[in-house]
């Protein structure tokens, strides 16, 4: 099991690639971490309105949204959400927002 | 009552009513037309190597007798009064309803797919009209670049699109033209495939045919006039024929129905029971349901066995069978008379060996063989006079049957499996 340690705080547990194993443990300074670790050195209004949303719609539904209900609902338009999470938007901002990888469907 | 008279429907009404008689359950069937497509069929429309009319037979004529049909729209569905309202006023009230509506192609969705150039040269053989268009436009083609893409998951038959680009390779080559047509596969996933082992021979396949393979490529636009295919990213794909295959969601009278559906339309579906979460007199199977397996005909046929033995389960007030396993087999057919076969579940991905006995076949898994070939041709008559029936395909079960656990049944049961 790998672990994340935030500057100053305990370690948690994350999976190979990189996303939380208890979204539980999920703070905001983990999500600035998580998303510096992973090329976005600063997280916007944008990005958190975002992250936000994607959490909120997992702990509520027990899934992760998908990029086209990012799309339509979060109130971000999926080529904006391109630019603010490169290549995968939907998989980012979950990893940020401490949940896991979206299932992809087959 | 049941929502769709295509492969999900028509084979759970013919079933139940093998299982009820007449006095105990009155079945019926509600779908907007008469056309029972035969949708395997639509991957060799566009090479002249079945016609639309061969595919197509009326759905009322695959119901058993004693089954209602009525042809109409749906407008929704009630949960709370357990009433179906169809499109023409009337109301269908249920013990229990099945949805089995499918997947609906959304082209309107990607920017610009439907602008310029949409049945010109931009095509999807996803539909009886757009695989005759392609038809025609595949007679006429005389070189340039073919772009083979899906615009995202969940698709319907996910290897089609792969299997499009293999037999567009042989066809281009029978027409002695294959020297002047650049072929080109172009998927948002990060592989040939969705599983790792099934992803790296068909990439390994792709290569030796020389189709190039384009990954993680998230089409946001098609450009008709300028023959593009963008990226959200923005990438570009440049394209003299698209062949692509548009986004996909549930029947619109799902998002029309309160509780029923999730945003894309599709109707959140225990992966095991097959039972709703909308409801528990609501059963769903098929492409209409968001189980994580293949939008595929033998899902459904699979998932049908599970289906019918829990209505009668629940209406009998007995706990229900859980033993749904999320399995999927699909021939992918590779070009020259050959053909590919996988075998699958939610958790064992597709691996090679051999079906339906695991070590006797006599069909060979993950590996090209002409048998497979025959095998998917021959599977249309077993569809219409076997599978939609609602009898039993010989040797193949519901569930993944994977060497090992056979082996054991075999110890144990004295090989009566």
């Amino acid at each position: 099991m790998t672990t994340l340690t935030p500057t100053g705080r305990p370690a948690v547990e994350v999976d190979a690639e990189g996303f939380l194993q208890d979204p539980g443990q999920w703070t905001e300074e983990l999500a600035e971490t998580i998303a510096t670790e992973n090329g976005i050195a600063q997280l916007s209004d944008r990005h958190w309105q975002v992250v936000r949303f994607m959490r909120s719609t997992y702990l509520e539904t027990g899934t992760a949204p998908t990029i086209r209900t990012l799309g339509k609902a979060s109130g971000v338009p999926i080529k904006e959400l391109y630019t603010l999470f490169p290549k995968g938007p939907a998989k980012l901002a979950a990893k940020i927002g401490g949940i896991p990888k979206p299932r992809g469907c087959i | 009552v049941i929502l769709g008279g295509g492969t999900g429907g028509t084979l759970i009404a013919n079933r139940l009513r093998k299982l009820y008689s007449p006095g105990e359950a009155a079945i019926s069937v509600v779908d907007r037309d008469d056309r029972h497509v035969y949708q395997p069929g639509l991957l060799f429309v566009p090479f002249g190597l079945a016609q639309v009319d061969e595919i197509v037979r009326p759905r009322r004529r695959q119901l058993h007798g004693g089954i209602a049909f009525h042809e109409t729209d749906i407008d929704h569905v009630a949960l709370a009064e357990d009433a179906v309202h169809l499109a023409d006023g009337t109301a269908l009230p249920y013990d229990v309803l099945v949805v089995a509506t499918g997947a609906r192609l959304q082209p309107e969705e990607t920017e610009g797919m439907t602008g310029p150039g949409w049945q010109e040269k931009i095509f999807t053989f996803y539909t009886p009209e757009g695989a005759a268009a392609l038809a025609h436009a595949l007679r006429a083609f005389e070189g340039g670049r073919v772009v083979v893409n899906f615009v995202d998951l969940p698709i319907k038959c996910p290897v089609a699109p792969l299997e499009f680009a293999f037999l567009a390779d042989w066809y281009f080559h029978e027409r002695g033209i294959r020297d002047r047509v650049e072929l080109a596969f172009v998927t948002p996933l990060d592989g040939a495939f969705t599983k790792p082992v099934a992803s790296e021979h068909l990439s390994g396949l792709l290569e030796e045919k020389g189709i190039e393979l384009v990954t993680e490529f998230n089409a946001g636009e098609v450009d008709g006039a300028g023959g593009r295919l963008v990226s959200y990213d923005e990438r570009e794909v440049p394209f003299d024929l698209l062949v692509t295959v548009p986004l996909h969601g549930g029947a619109e009278y799902v998002l029309r129905s309160p509780g029923l559906g999730d945003d894309l339309g599709f109707v959140p579906t225990d992966p095991r029971t097959l039972q709703s979460q909308a409801k528990p007199n609501v059963f769903a199977l098929g492409d209409a349901t968001n189980v994580p397996t293949s939008k595929a005909g033998s899902v459904t046929h699979f998932e049908g066995e599970v289906l019918t033995e829990n209505v009668r389960r629940f209406l009998a007030g007995e706990a229900l069978d859980d033993s749904y396993d999320g399995h999927a087999n699909c021939f992918i057919e590779t070009g020259f008379q050959k053909a590919l076969l996988i075998d699958f579940n939610y958790d064992v991905e597709p691996l090679p060996g051999r079906f339906p006995a695991p070590r006797l076949g006599p069909l060979p898994l993950l590996k090209e063989s002409r048998l497979n070939h025959l095998a998917k041709l021959m599977f249309q008559w077993m569809y219409w006079h076997v599978l939609l029936p609602g009898r039993e395909l010989p040797g193949i079960t519901a569930q993944l049957q994977t060497r090992r656990e056979t082996e054991l049944t075999s110890a144990r049961e004295g090989g009566e499996r």
